[in-house]
């Protein structure tokens, strides 16, 4: 039996291609004319993303400028199963609470995390988001972790004791932000940190440089671990931090013990 | 410099003057024991007392520099770097912070033969000023001179005030509850549309969300800000453009719509200052926001929320409390009762400043899972247990947002239920909430949704307060009776510790903040005897009259009733 590997869209039948979408058009919805005109124009743009039949089900007007739509419609196109490629990730995206898990089982204390603007960069708004309990884009920052200790040292640290200050921490792993590019300070600024890390000696933490204009891929020219780039989460990086340092043991995968509890936030 | 024609120390406008909230008496609904809540209440002030006393005995960087602001200094450096931060920045290098910052500048000014407090603070950044501590005559003039300075700064508050209510009287006072919309583009020349379809779509109150960080720069930008991140700067200049835009759309509408901005972080003194200069009518101004979110120095943090909070009482500004936060990193229902903790600490410090019941937006918000068995009537029970502590408080209560899945027709449910829980438990200020919280900035629909759900939900059982009586010893009654008791136990607990420790060990917000930890703590100074700030003698005078027409107030309704 070869398994199917064109589908359409389901609403009540297989193969209706019966979808919903809704969207704003920048037009009038207020005299009869302007109606008969702005559903027309929600028509034609259901026509063009494939949508054939396509019905208006809900027009509303807001504003004097603006109208809300609900468009039914079908799609003809079909969605080729064997043709769906899906990106390998470097490393797996944990809930909060997997990652807390994770740290306890693996470590058996806190993971520390020492953060830093370093060289002349003063622009905290990138460390603090990742940091800082506040978070940003809806993920609270890595303080809140139970199991994240968070040292952060604030702007303009400069490098020698950043090192001494991850030492005295016993850190895990090092945070770094870079939002300053003139004349390549953050690339240059980079470079001194793997070096002076380097020349301190074992045990080296790891290196974690994140920044607006970084290519991700110079992590190891650089000589640091891993660079994040622009959009980047708090949970993204505790993530890559329990990946790098708190690996899942072979039996937990899937275990009881690699299960999330109940009541953990879906999104903290 | 031109003295204005007001004396020295204006009178405050009297509290009867901020009419719109004639507090209505609420027929309580919960068993809940009056001996109890006046526990609660003296353990929060035996609390919050030794912070207040610490909070007079010393001052910061930016008290000093919301003297100057209210002063009328503006303006800023070809980096960007704020008048006043040069002027603060040079009298501490010269003479040391310990006598404030109004004695030796006004001396300077006085003698000095500048002709504002702009060419001094130009001068000073240059380290052409030769700053001192003046004693006897020249002390005085510069007393004199400071406090006439001053006074036209507070003549422009209560000017705004007041201008506030004739406002009101030529539109209308929206219904309660406020419907609270967010902006937030970055560009104040985006908001100012934005904010206007919001008002038109039906937003009593509009926020402009700050650029990420704002709260921890130790200045305050200077101009109209076009770029921000993820919102846009605080900046007295946007502050006047977007107040100008709401009241052409107030009058349009016949319906005053309010202005919030955030005074906390940094530069929350100058912030509250700058907000009462441009008439803005409610600020988000919480005392442990910045300590617990933001790892803001604790100290730092309460003497300037000290000052902040005079500033908002005498400009008639109405605080938004962030006890939502909590709820946000906590588990809601086991750390529902560090809400009324937070609450009632905010309310002690704020009737400490002078601040009126009328003016005390607290916080709550509506985070239970929607997993959780009864979690509505939880959520009920939370905020009747809010209504009934703080009868004559305009409560601010938050939306869901943590279980704001992406499901957003499971979203959308969920915020009818906290719209019908606000209206059920009488909420005054209702942030609106989305149903595409956290996926991506509110399309203008989405706002629309919104707005449509609340709209349904207030016309439809709007009145649902009235009628509503959970069952005396039922699960609702048991639970806000429980939440309480939790509450008086923190409190006493807080009581034996101290605030400052009890912050330290993680108390609220699951997060340890040290006393001495955190950011801005080298900017806190002790007073020195012959300390002079013209700014918080004004206010202080004005929370002392304050509280005897409150007094009288109480004890007129005592009679009444």
């Amino acid at each position: 039996m070869t398994p199917k590997t064109l589908v359409r869209p389901y609403g009540d039948t297989t193969g209706d291609g019966r979808v919903q979408l809704s969207f704003t058009l920048p037009v009038p919805f207020s005299t009869p004319d302007d109606k008969a005109r702005a559903e027309g124009a929600a028509l034609q743009l259901a026509g063009k993303m494939g949508l054939d039949p396509a019905m208006v089900v809900h027009a509303k007007g807001m504003g004097p400028d603006f109208t809300f739509f609900v468009v039914y419609g079908r799609v003809g196109h079909l969605v080729d199963l064997s043709e769906v490629t899906v990106a390998e990730r470097e490393f797996e995206e944990l809930s909060p609470a997997e990652i807390n898990l994770r740290i306890r089982s693996a470590l058996g204390r806190k993971l520390v995390v020492v953060g830093a603007t370093i060289g002349t960069d003063a622009h905290t708004v990138g460390i603090d988001a990742i940091l800082n309990v506040k978070g940003h884009a809806g993920e609270k920052g890595l303080e809140y972790y139970r199991e994240i200790k968070v040292v952060n040292l604030g702007s303009q640290v400069e490098v020698p004791r950043l090192v001494a200050a991850a030492r005295a921490a016993g850190a895990d792993a090092v945070l770094v932000s870079q939002v300053v590019t003139q004349r390549d300070a953050h690339i240059k600024n980079t470079r001194e940190l793997a070096a002076a890390f380097d020349a301190a000696g074992p045990p080296r933490p790891l290196l974690i440089i994140g920044g607006p204009r970084f290519d991700p891929a110079l992590a190891a020219e650089l000589g640091v671990d891993k660079i994040f780039g622009k959009g980047t989460t708090p949970r993204d990086v505790a993530s890559y931090l329990v990946h790098a340092l708190a690996p899942a043991r072979p039996a937990e995968a899937g275990s009881a013990t690699g299960q999330v509890p109940a009541d953990a936030p879906a999104r903290a | 410099m031109t003295a204005p024609a007001s004396p020295p120390n204006p009178s405050p406008p009297k509290p009867s003057t901020a009419k719109p909230s004639t507090p209505k008496p609420r027929a309580p609904k919960l068993t809940i024991d009056p001996q109890v809540v006046r526990e609660a209440r003296r353990l929060a002030s035996q609390a919050g007392q030794p912070i207040v006393e610490m909070a007079r005995a010393h001052t910061t960087v930016s008290v000093e520099r919301a003297v100057l602001r209210l002063a009328g200094l503006s303006g800023a450096d070809a980096d960007g770097m704020p008048l006043v931060n040069h002027l603060v920045d040079a009298v501490r290098a010269q003479t040391g912070l310990e006598h404030g910052v109004a004695l030796p500048a006004w001396d300077a000014l006085v003698s000095g033969g500048y002709p504002d407090l702009a060419a001094l603070a130009g001068a000073a950044a240059a380290g052409q000023v030769s700053l001192r501590i003046p004693a006897g005559a020249d002390a005085d003039a510069a007393r004199t001179a400071a406090g006439h300075a001053l006074a036209g700064g507070f003549a422009r508050i209560d000017a705004n005030r007041a201008k506030r209510q004739e406002m009101i009287d030529q539109t209308a006072e929206p219904r309660k509850p406020w419907m609270y919309l967010i902006v937030a583009t970055g560009d104040i020349y985006e908001d100012i549309p934005q904010a206007q379809a919001a008002a038109r779509e039906g937003a009593d109150v509009v926020a402009v969300i700050r650029s990420t960080g704002q709260s921890l720069l130790d200045y305050v930008p200077e101009g109209a800000t076009r770029e921000g991140f993820a919102g846009t700067y605080a900046t007295q200049e946007n502050f006047r453009l977007m107040r100008a835009a709401l009241d052409d759309v107030s009058r349009e509408l016949g319906r005053y719509v309010r202005l919030t901005n955030y005074a906390s972080g940094l530069c929350m003194p100058e912030i509250a200052s700058l907000a009462g200069l441009e008439r803005l009518d409610m600020m988000l101004n919480d005392s442990m926001y910045g300590i617990i979110f933001r790892d803001i120095n604790p100290r730092r943090t309460l003497i300037d929320q000290r000052f902040s909070r005079q500033i908002h009482a005498r400009a008639g500004i109405i605080i938004n409390t962030g006890e939502d936060n909590y709820l946000t990193t906590a588990d809601p229902v086991d750390s529902a009762h560090t809400v009324i903790v937070s609450q009632l600490l905010n309310e002690f410090f704020a009737k400490e400043a002078g601040l009126a019941d009328s003016q005390l937006g607290l916080g709550h918000a509506f985070e239970i899972g929607p997993d959780v068995p009864d979690s509505f009537l939880l959520e009920l029970a939370h905020a009747q247990l809010v209504r009934e502590l703080f009868p004559n408080a305009p409560l601010k209560y938050m939306p869901p947002t943590k279980h704001m899945t992406g499901n957003i027709f499971a979203g959308y449910l969920l915020d009818a239920f906290f719209n019908l829980a606000a209206v059920m438990t009488e909420q005054e200020i209702l942030l609106i909430g989305m149903m595409t919280e956290g996926i991506h900035t509110p399309f203008l629909s989405d706002r629309d949704l919104a707005l449509e759900n609340a709209h349904y939900v207030r016309s439809a059982a709007g009145r649902l307060g009235e009628s509503f009586r959970p069952e005396p010893g039922g699960f609702i009654d048991r639970r806000a009776n429980h939440v309480l008791a939790e509450s008086v136990d923190l409190l006493r607990r807080i009581c034996d510790d101290g605030l400052l420790n009890a912050i330290a060990d993680g108390t609220f917000g699951i997060t340890k903040r040290p006393a001495d930890g955190g950011r801005g703590l080298e900017g806190v100074i002790t007073k020195a005897d012959g300390y002079f700030n013209p700014a918080s003698d004004i206010l202080d005078d004005s929370g002392r009259s304050h509280q005897v027409g409150v007094l009288a107030a109480a004890t007129q309704s005592g009679a009444a009733q």
